[in-house]
């Protein structure tokens, strides 16, 4: 074999095998296609309702974004693009589901009943996370790449010890998959049998790096060798990934074990507001993968099957602009901490050190005052 | 840095560099800006996703020959490596009795102020210092940048390289001769004083200077430590003695942090000389806060002063 030392990857092997299936069933077109395995039966209502998350999703998206630029917050990581693998999925979900995200899966939350703001109050620098994950069965953001897979194993232990019929996904990227944590969560799930859905959204960057910088097969392959079903499907088609995740989480609710799901996707933006993909991608990239659009794709399937017209377009992007101005106000309003905040939290219970800290920086800064008047 | 690593790989074809986004991209702070371009995909490494195997395999590298510099991105997500450079790097060259080398440098970007969110700002440099066999060393300006980091590729030992990320931007002039560099296992004096010595080093070292410069009734001397483990006694020890009060500046947790082994040192060694405790300013004994609340974590100019006075108190 020869092996191209400058690249680090081995020429001639997978990078030139068939592309691999993945299930579609809605073309970029907007056109319903069949799959031998896959199927979703949704009322024009039921799709309506996917179109107005994602259009909202993506507002707020937008919103974040220039809340960023304007210095309101300290960094956004944008999910445009993406919107359809995740409202796709989290609409598979039950409430009982327990979700566990990386970082990016604002259009998860949205469809978890997690306030928008609760997120820019973590990329605004007021909290590390604003919402109750108990609350919306909807974990904290995890920023440790790959971490978090493991948590989601073990919850998902945790329900099959509970008997309940149940499962946990885990949300993570293209580049987590090369973590150990997250190998070490495939071996687990598989010899445990856990009720879990590898959720992975392959956007092809892990900020710099392209997925080959990762792996020398498609991600999808990678379950087989720990025991377990893969598939790939087209992350911007919310039907296909509505109907694969709904039967991963059926599969693992129902005691057949882990499936990882990888969603064929694209980061549309930069990987957050401080990156400038102009370095290393290019720009005729992006532009072929804006014909691939989930949303205007969903659009074009309503429009040609004569389920939406004018008027409801106009009322849901009338409802988007409202909950993104609604949002900038609101952010507008977060108010700093109080300095305290620093020593809330930390342990169960009072801990002298903490509490010692704390009394001494507070007449510290008090100290202040005094002069000052 | 970009400078100094530029320097190195010239000098040395053993030279590699590996992180994430480091080609192309030039790291998140553009650190290896171009190196890639000027010395090949086999010597300017874009790493999978995986600290341990980032770790793991510059041991590796080491033991065949090579002289990697790994970056970690940032300092929160050196963890996942902790095992590599805990058990395994630290310790070869003894569990070898002296027959294997493992000159590989790991650079971590460190502390806050850019508000960032979690897992962006940390100080982990005591978890290394406690570990035998890394020599672990932080710079503090450009010229020691550009020095320590060529320093510390020279060396045949482990090393953990400390940059501290608010300081990148600074500009400063950079001298080039290396042959007149100071050690970079030994600490500096970067403002000569006469009445209190404060001790920081990485980020504070700026900001001691700053506070030492607004100090209008106390003759500060700041010393940049530079070299954490092994620790140059002989500068520090001989400042306090002059100065009979010192002050240790850092932006880890204070408990069980760097400057408790300062503090123990130097009240064991100097205790005739000093006037008063040795007083610690640092972060708290918490998780980093969100960024909005940074500010009153890091140690600033004021924190500092406020230590000095009360040093005088006594
Ligand atoms: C353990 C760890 N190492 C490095 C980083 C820095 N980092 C943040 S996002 C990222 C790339 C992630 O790529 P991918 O998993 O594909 O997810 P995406 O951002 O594309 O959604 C990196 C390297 C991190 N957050 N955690
Ligand atoms: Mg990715």
């Amino acid at each position: 074999m020869i092996v191209d030392a400058a690249r680090g990857a081995p020429l001639g092997t997978d990078a030139q095998s068939p592309p691999p299936e993945l299930v579609q069933l809605l073309t970029p077109e907007g056109e319903r296609v069949e799959h031998p395995e896959y199927d979703v039966n949704l009322t024009p209502e039921e799709i309506k309702g996917l179109y107005r998350d994602l259009v909202i999703v993506r507002r707020i998206d937008t919103e974040a974004v220039a809340l960023t630029r304007q210095g309101e917050l300290g960094i956004w990581a944008s999910l445009l693009g993406q919107e359809a693998a995740q409202i796709g999925s989290a609409h598979a979900l039950r409430t009982g589901d327990m979700a566990f995200p990386s970082y990016r899966e604002h259009g998860v939350a949205w469809c978890r009943g997690v306030d928008p703001l609760d997120l820019l109050g973590l990329f605004r620098g007021v909290n590390h996370a604003g919402w109750d994950p108990k609350a919306h069965n909807f974990h904290l953001y995890t920023i440790v790449i790959g971490s978090h897979a493991l948590h989601a194993t073990g919850y998902a232990m945790g329900i099959q010890r509970d008997g309940a019929e149940n499962a946990a996904i885990v949300y993570f990227g293209d580049g987590a998959t090369s973590q150990g944590d997250v190998n070490e969560a495939f071996v687990w799930s598989a010899a445990q049998n856990a009720p879990i859905v590898f959720f992975c959204q392959n956007n092809q960057w892990a900020i710099s790096e392209p997925l080959e910088r990762q792996s020398r097969i498609p991600l999808y392959r990678r379950a087989e060798g720990f025991g377990f079903p893969g598939v790939r499907v087209d992350g911007n088609d919310i039907f296909a990934v509505l109907a694969v995740t709904r039967k991963a989480l059926d599969n693992a609710r129902s005691g057949q074990g882990p499936t990882l799901i990888e969603a064929f996707t694209y980061r549309m933006g930069a990987h957050t507001t401080t990156d400038d993909p102009t370095r290393y991608r290019l720009q005729s990239e992006l532009e072929s993968w804006k014909l691939k659009d989930p949303i205007e794709r969903l659009k074009a399937y309503l429009v040609k099957n004569e389920m939406a017209d004018r008027e409801f377009f106009d009322a849901i992007d009338a409802e988007a602009k409202q909950v993104g101005s609604d949002l900038r106000r609101r952010c507008l309003e977060l108010p700093d901490p109080e300095p305290t905040a620093i020593w809330e939290n930390v342990y169960a219970t009072e801990h002298s050190l903490l509490a010692e800290e704390r009394d001494q920086f507070t007449s510290y800064l008090a100290s202040f005052e005094d002069v000052s008047r | 840095m970009n400078e100094g690593l530029r320097k190195a790989m010239e000098n040395d074809p053993k030279v590699l560099i590996m992180g994430e986004d480091v080609g192309k991209l030039g790291g998140v702070f553009r650190v290896t800006d171009g190196l890639q371009k000027d010395f090949g995909e086999a010597r300017v490494i874009d790493t999978p996703l995986a600290e341990s195997g980032i770790v793991g395999t510059a041991i590796g590298l080491a033991l065949r020959g090579y002289r990697p510099v790994c970056e970690i991105q940032f300092d929160g997500f050196v963890f996942p490596a902790f095992n590599q450079i805990t058990t395994q790097l630290a310790k070869m060259r003894m569990r070898s009795l002296g027959t294997l080398e493992l000159p590989v440098v790991i650079r971590i970007p460190c502390g806050g102020g850019i508000g960032a969110v979690e897992h962006h700002s940390e100080s982990p440099e005591a978890y290394f210092t406690h570990t035998g066999g890394l020599r672990v060393v932080a710079c503090s300006n450009p010229s020691d940048a550009y020095t320590m980091i060529q320093q510390a590729i020279e060396c045949p030992d482990p090393v953990i390289f400390f940059e501290p990320k608010r300081r990148y931007w600074d500009k400063a002039p950079v001298d080039r001769d290396l042959s007149k560099a100071v050690p970079f296992d030994r600490a500096v004096v970067a403002r000569p004083g006469e009445d209190v010595t404060v001790l920081a080093y990485g980020p504070m070292v700026k900001t001691s200077l700053e506070a030492a410069q607004a100090d209008e009734n106390h003759s500060i001397e700041v010393v940049d430590v530079r070299s954490l483990n092994p620790l140059d006694e002989e500068t520090i020890l001989e400042s306090v003695r002059r100065t009979g009060r010192c002050v240790v500046v850092h932006e880890a947790p204070v408990f069980n942090g760097y400057g408790a082994e300062l503090a123990a040192r130097i009240t064991e060694k100097c205790f005739y000389h000093l006037e008063a405790p040795v007083l610690r300013v640092g972060g708290f004994s918490t998780p980093y806060p969100p960024s909005r609340l940074e500010d009153h974590y890091l140690p600033d100019l004021d924190r500092v002063l406020d230590a000095v006075d009360r040093t005088f108190a006594w």
